[in-house]
């Protein structure tokens, strides 16, 4: 219990000494996992509109495999993207082993079927209601899809949320392909990682309490933002 | 609007199925000329599912439907208005903006001439409402004005009616008859007989998904043929 009330005291100590290391580091985590959130969803969210609208043969598999996908072990998708990248693979010349991009990129990797997949649900959802009406006017399919996009876009949000959070928790991939260097690619959850395996369970506590308040802060304003706009319509 | 016209529409033995269930057909009908042609017939009948097909948004099982000038043309040249209206998440104005949108009208003239429609249908002072907030009887205007703001050459409307007070049937009856004025060809369902006689150019009398009779609304009122249709006319439950 000690622990837990040292550890909250060492967050707040962190947070209000505005500690450079510490700003450093959830800057970085942010800016890596909003980039990878923005990415993922300019493929995802429209893939779960174009799922929903367009009734091609094998939909159905393609479905069932985006799923499996969204439960693809992140260290996997580390791995995988390490030896693409590593000096001998096959992008091994881009040098982007260890470096932000390359991080960006396993979390696009396992963002996407995520937030596709969920995306997916909420068009599927709207579409039932909108067929008819769209097919009846001609839209044409990325006519259909952009509707879909815009009268969808609160339930959007929420895939879009979902992967943020997904994204801003994650640690195995990025610890592969990232490295965990100080000053370079070093982010909130590859820092906790770092800090328990060396026995500071307060400042790794601390770190931690850092992370959710992020997330929490990142959902609140998102939140905010689309009541605003909402409200205004 | 071209005036290629998608007129005649030609149904031969026309039949859909639904889970291996034929709910409307085989149906012979050919859709041309002018005027108001009243589809009727009790619940379940199978006068969605006609109008439906006509608009070529269910697949045959069986038969042929032919669309003069080919399938491709059909939508855009057709009006279709829902049994349950189906509106946009959207304001009220911007329902009537989008089918323009879709056709690449401009937005300042679209928004112009959804405003013209709005006012038309009596629902200018709801422009910025949210659509989801309109009353059924609101909603039913809204997706009439829709489907008229293409000027389709065929207007298929789904009991257009169903939720409205008198005054409001009586305004969408007059908008109905300027359209029908103008040359729109128009074919409807109606559970209002007062509404049938008073529109109907023709009749289609439907019952278990066939046509049972059809012809001239005079004749169908005055001296229909079957004792299923007289039945109907009289209220009664079908022999
Ligand atoms: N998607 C469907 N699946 C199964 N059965 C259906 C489906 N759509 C319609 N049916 C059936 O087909 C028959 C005809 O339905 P339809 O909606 O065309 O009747 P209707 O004449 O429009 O009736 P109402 O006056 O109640 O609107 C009904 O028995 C209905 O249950
Ligand atoms: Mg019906």
């Amino acid at each position: 219990m000690s622990e837990i009330i040292e550890a909250i005291f060492e967050a707040l100590r962190l947070v209000l000494s505005l500690d450079a290391d510490l700003i450093e580091i959830s800057l970085r985590s942010l800016k890596i996992t909003l980039s990878a959130v923005v990415i993922a969803s300019v493929i995802g969210l429209p893939m779960g509109a174009w799922l929903a609208v367009y009734n091609f043969r094998g939909r159905r598999s393609f479905i069932v495999v985006l799923n499996a996908l969204m439960g693809l072990p992140p260290v996997v998708v580390g791995l995988f993207v390490y030896l693409v990248f590593s000096r001998t693979g096959p992008l091994g010349v881009l040098g982007l082993l260890f470096t932000p991009t390359v991080m960006i990129l396993a979390q696009v990797f396992i963002l996407v079927p995520l937030i596709a997949s969920i995306a997916h649900q909420v068009m599927r959802d709207l579409w039932r209601e909108y067929a008819d009406l769209l097919s009846s006017l001609d839209a044409s399919l990325w006519q259909k899809i952009g509707t879909l996009l815009r009268d969808g876009r609160h339930g959007l949000l929420t895939a879009s949320l979902a992967g943020f959070g997904r994204g801003i928790g994650e640690v195995g991939a990025i610890m592969i392909v990232g490295g965990n260097i100080d000053h370079a690619t070093r982010v909130l959850t590859t820092a906790i990682t770092l800090e328990t395996s060396r026995g500071h369970f307060a400042l790794a506590l601390g770190l931690g309490l850092v992370l959710v308040g992020l997330s929490l802060l990142v959902n609140i304003l998102v939140h905010l933002v689309a009541h605003i706009r909402e409200v205004e319509e | 609007m071209s005036t290629a016209t998608t007129l005649p529409i030609q149904l031969k033995g026309a039949t859909v199925q639904r889970k291996g269930k034929v709910i409307v057909g085989p149906i012979d009908l050919s859709v041309e000329g002018r005027g108001i042609t009243m589809v009727i017939g009790p619940n379940g009948a199978g006068k969605t599912s006609i109008l439906r097909m006509l608009h070529g948004l269910d697949a045959l099982s069986e038969g042929s439907l032919h669309w003069q000038g080919g399938a491709k043309r059909v939508r855009k040249k057709q009006g279709y208005v829902f049994q349950t209206p189906v509106l946009l998440r959207r304001n009220v104005l911007e329902n009537l903006v989008y089918p323009l949108k879709l056709r690449g009208m401009a937005r300042v003239k679209a928004t112009k001439h959804a405003m013209d429609a709005l006012a038309h249908v009596g629902l200018n002072t709801f422009a910025q409402h949210a659509a989801r907030t309109l009353s059924g009887g609101e909603r039913q205007k809204l997706a009439l004005a829709r489907a008229l703001i293409m000027e389709p050459e065929l207007l298929l409307l789904d009991e257009p009616c169903a939720s409205l007070d008198g005054n409001a049937t009586k305004a969408i009856e007059a908008i109905l008859i300027s359209a029908r004025k103008t040359g729109t060809r128009i074919l409807m369902t109606t559970h209002d007989m007062g509404q049938a006689r008073r529109l109907a150019d023709d009749v289609l009398f439907i019952v278990k998904g066939k046509i049972h009779e059809a012809g001239t609304a005079e004749t169908f009122f005055a001296a229909p043929e079957t004792p299923e249709a007289r039945a109907f006319l009289n209220g009664d439950i079908l022999p």
